[in-house]
């Protein structure tokens, strides 16, 4: 029941075919070509498929799964990594996780379940693996030529020249590693939390966590549980959330009051007055007060943090000030005198094969100007997905985003007036935010909130297929 | 009766998991893999997948099918589910599904036809098969009203409805077979046979699954317009099997309609328009 093009390399030696810098570019037709197999890339692949198109997926792994995969040398999961998103909010919609699994599964879980969907759906045929795309450049007629090597740097490089592009590399993989006043004389072990791995790497030892996402907050907690001291550097107080309230998974609770369409406002006074009945104020314990409002900064998932720190087992302390040979100073003046020091200050989204103009990315901050965080001005061909910090799982997002491309590509044949009337939304909600205000920091600049955002979605979406009324 | 548009945003479901249940799932798996795709066979009310292993399971599995039935939960081996709605049955279906090494094909029988239905907004079928088809709505009730006015009237105050030999089998099938399958029969939860009657109609399928739709003229349980206008809403004609009763897998003739699916479903047929 396949329904189109099946890929299989065209032969590149034909006489017709274009040449860029000196080798000659196999076209590959009305194919599409996806970067990465990864969650967001399987699914593009998927849902392109779906629709009929060819498709060629680049991915410079050996397999499947993107950061869920822990064998690959990018990937940020370490050893007790649980999901943040509760089931529902995790699982592609159109292929349930088992419903016996947990609330919050492990990662070795979501890897089986990347791996089932890709032999569900057949689509590892469709993926090149261990093949690195090095260079992404639009050509005329809204094409694209991608060029790719093998991983690594070895071999020939070849560029194909596509109808369409997806890139889905991911935003969890190059760390942001901040820079401080003598950090290069600390004699101190210094790692990002990239490659923390295993709590044997903390086990008996002085541990400076620094950051608290998702990921400073879960190895402060293994450093509780391993080392012989923890502190826990923050440069601002959070709301740490219990994965539980009131008796269930807690995005689940925020999505009751979602659905009963509880204002923002109100559901941030209620989840305070939660916390506040529960742990209670934290400022007891030496961390800062928020500066913020819960929703504001990315969600913490934690229901252990404020248990170590209530057990003495970690030592929240201010911002890092600077490094000697010795110690770290912290802003407050007082000094520290870490073993180690992990860095969990977050990732940086990179599209290293790309010039940043494409994505609207004019002055090279690394910000890329889109609508739904998916679509770029003036290249109706090009799309990102999985470009996004949800207060949610992101798959469901990857999901919908390649199922919105790949309606747009079919009606850019079929319905040409349809395409243009998208082109021109894209072009005027360029930057457009789908969040509560949050605090201005280098990971929050694609922050979503996930009903708001596929709110959004779904309206592109009803546009597109019945134009605008 | 297909709600038009894609619904992407599911606050309610989302907040409000379906309760997980244990499900029994009844498979003949063919020797050798001929890299076919897998069927899941998908029960009507009060049928359990018994229903499908008596024939239909044996004779896939023959011509190279995989193929699996399910028990909706309440039904069968399946727990015991008196409050099961529509949904409940919807996600047994796609969780289901979503086991199966491969892309599935959805086979519906009865009221798991309309099951099957809400089960192609929710998965990507490979195909879709709607045998007998009670999709539901009122024209349904009046017409089990005026065959079986005994089995169907207690159904209105949330009594089990009952269904009887001359409704579900013709007159070739022997007597003992068909005393046999009756008293196999149980009962769908209360609220889903409401549902069936008053629920919100199915959202439309995703991944453009062709659907083949089959049943008999002389079927006493559904309406004779009943077949038509459920082919005409997938775009198609239904396959007749004239002189069977409704439930065609158990049948004296129970071989002509499985072989019509498995003829279809050689002939690679294309994906619906989209
Ligand atoms: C510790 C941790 C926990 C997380 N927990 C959650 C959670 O609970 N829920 C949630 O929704 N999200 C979570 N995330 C976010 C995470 O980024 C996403 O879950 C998910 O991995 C995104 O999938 P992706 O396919 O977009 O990117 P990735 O998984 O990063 O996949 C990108 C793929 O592209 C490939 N690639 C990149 N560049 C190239 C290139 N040039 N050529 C060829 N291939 C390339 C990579 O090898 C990779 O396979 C977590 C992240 C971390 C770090
Ligand atoms: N269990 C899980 O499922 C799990 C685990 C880990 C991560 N994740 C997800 O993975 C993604 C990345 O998470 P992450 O925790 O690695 O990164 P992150 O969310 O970007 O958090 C980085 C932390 O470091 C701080 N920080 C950044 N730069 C700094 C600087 N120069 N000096 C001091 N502090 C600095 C940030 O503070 P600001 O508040 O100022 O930005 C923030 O507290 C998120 O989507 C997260 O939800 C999930």
């Amino acid at each position: 029941m396949s329904s189109s093009t099946d890929p299989g390399r065209p032969d590149p030696d034909r006489t017709d075919v274009p040449i860029r810098d000196d080798r000659p570019v196999s076209d590959r037709g009305e194919t599409v070509c996806v970067i990465g197999a990864g969650a967001s890339g399987l699914t593009a692949v998927k849902n392109l498929r779906e629709a009929g198109f060819g498709v060629d997926c680049y991915e410079r792994e050996t397999g499947v799964g993107g950061a869920w995969n822990w064998r690959h040398d990018r990937s940020p999961v370490y050893a007790s990594t649980h999901l943040i998103s509760s089931r529902p909010f995790t699982q592609f919609p159109d292929f349930p996780m088992p419903d016996d699994w947990p609330d919050y599964p492990h990662h070795s879980q979501l890897l089986s379940y990347f791996e089932r969907y890709a032999d569900h759906f057949d689509l590892r045929q469709h993926v090149w693996f261990g093949t690195e795309v090095v260079r992404v450049e639009p050509v005329e007629g809204d094409r694209w030529d991608v060029t790719t090597r093998s991983t690594g740097g070895y071999g020939p490089e070849r560029t194909s020249r596509y109808a369409a592009v997806v890139l889905a590399n991911g935003h969890n993989w190059s760390p942001k590693l901040p820079r401080y006043e003598g950090l290069e004389e600390f004699r101190g072990e210094v790692m990002h939390a990239s490659s923390y791995k295993d709590p044997a790497q903390l086990r008996g030892k002085r541990v400076l966590v620094v950051g608290a996402g998702n990921t400073g907050c879960d190895i402060a907690v293994e450093a509780a549980q391993q080392a012989s001291h923890c502190w826990h550097s923050t440069r601002r107080g959070y709301w740490y959330a219990p994965k539980y309230v009131l008796g269930r998974p807690a995005d689940q609770v925020n999505d009751t009051l979602l659905a009963l369409r509880v204002p923002l406002r109100v559901r941030q006074w209620l989840y305070h007055w939660t916390l506040r009945l529960t742990v209670g104020d934290l400022t007891r314990f030496g961390m800062p007060e928020p500066d913020h409002r819960v929703y504001e900064t990315h969600p913490i998932a934690n229901s252990q943090l404020v248990y170590y720190v209530g057990h003495g087992e970690v030592t929240p302390v201010p911002d890092v000030a600077r490094f000697d040979d010795r110690a770290v100073e912290l802003t407050d003046g007082r000094r520290i005198d870490p073993e180690l020091v992990v860095f969990a200050t977050g990732y940086l989204p990179r599209f290293e094969f790309l010039k940043g103009q494409v994505l609207g990315d004019e002055d090279g901050s690394g910000r890329p100007r889109l609508w739904l965080n998916a679509f770029t001005a003036g290249h109706p061909t090009l799309a990102v997905v999985g470009l996004v910090q949800p207060d949610s799982g992101i798959f469901p997002i990857s999901h919908w985003q390649s199922v919105l491309f790949a309606r747009l590509l079919t009606l850019r044949a079929t319905r040409p007036d349809r395409a243009a009337a998208f082109d021109r939304k894209v072009r005027a909600g360029l930057g457009e935010r789908y969040s509560a205000k949050v605090k201005d920091s280098t990971r929050h600049w694609f922050e979503v909130g996930h009903a708001d955002y596929l709110r959004a979605l779904q309206r592109a979406l009803h546009e597109l297929e019945e134009g605008t009324r | 009766m297909t709600a038009e548009r894609v619904r992407v945003v599911r606050s309610w479901e989302w907040a409000r998991p379906e309760r997980p249940a244990r499900r029994e799932v009844l498979a003949a798996v063919p020797e050798r893999d001929e890299a076919k795709p897998p069927l899941l066979f998908v029960p009507g009310f009060g049928h359990g997948a018994w229903a499908f292993a008596e024939h239909w399971l044996g004779h896939a599995a023959g011509r190279g099918f995989p193929a699996y039935a399910l028990s909706l939960r309440g039904h069968g081996d399946s727990e015991p589910a008196p409050e099961a709605t529509l949904r409940s049955y919807t996600h047994d279906v796609t969780q289901v599904a979503a086991s199966l090494p491969r892309q599935a094909v959805l086979v519906g029988h009865g009221a798991g036809a309309r099951v099957v239905a809400h089960a192609m907004a929710r998965y990507p079928a490979r195909a879709a098969v709607l045998v007998a088809p009670v999709l539901g709505g009122w024209g349904t009730f009046g017409t089990a009203l005026r065959r079986n006015p005994v089995g169907t009237v207690p159904a209105v105050f949330g009594a089990g409805l009952r269904l009887n030999r001359r409704q579900l089998f013709s007159r070739e099938l022997p007597d003992a077979d068909a005393r046999r399958h009756l008293a196999r029969l149980g009962r769908a939860g209360r609220r889903a046979q409401w549902q069936l009657l008053t629920g919100r109609s199915p959202e439309p399928a995703v991944g453009r699954p062709p659907v083949l739709v089959l049943g008999s003229p002389d079927d006493r349980v559904l309406p004779a317009t009943a077949l038509t206008s459920a082919a005409r809403r997938y775009a198609s004609a239904p396959l007749l099997f004239p002189g069977m009763g409704h439930d065609l897998m158990l049948d004296a003739r129970w071989r002509e309609p499985i072989d019509a699916i498995l003829d279809w479903l050689d002939k690679d047929p294309a994906p619906a328009l989209g």
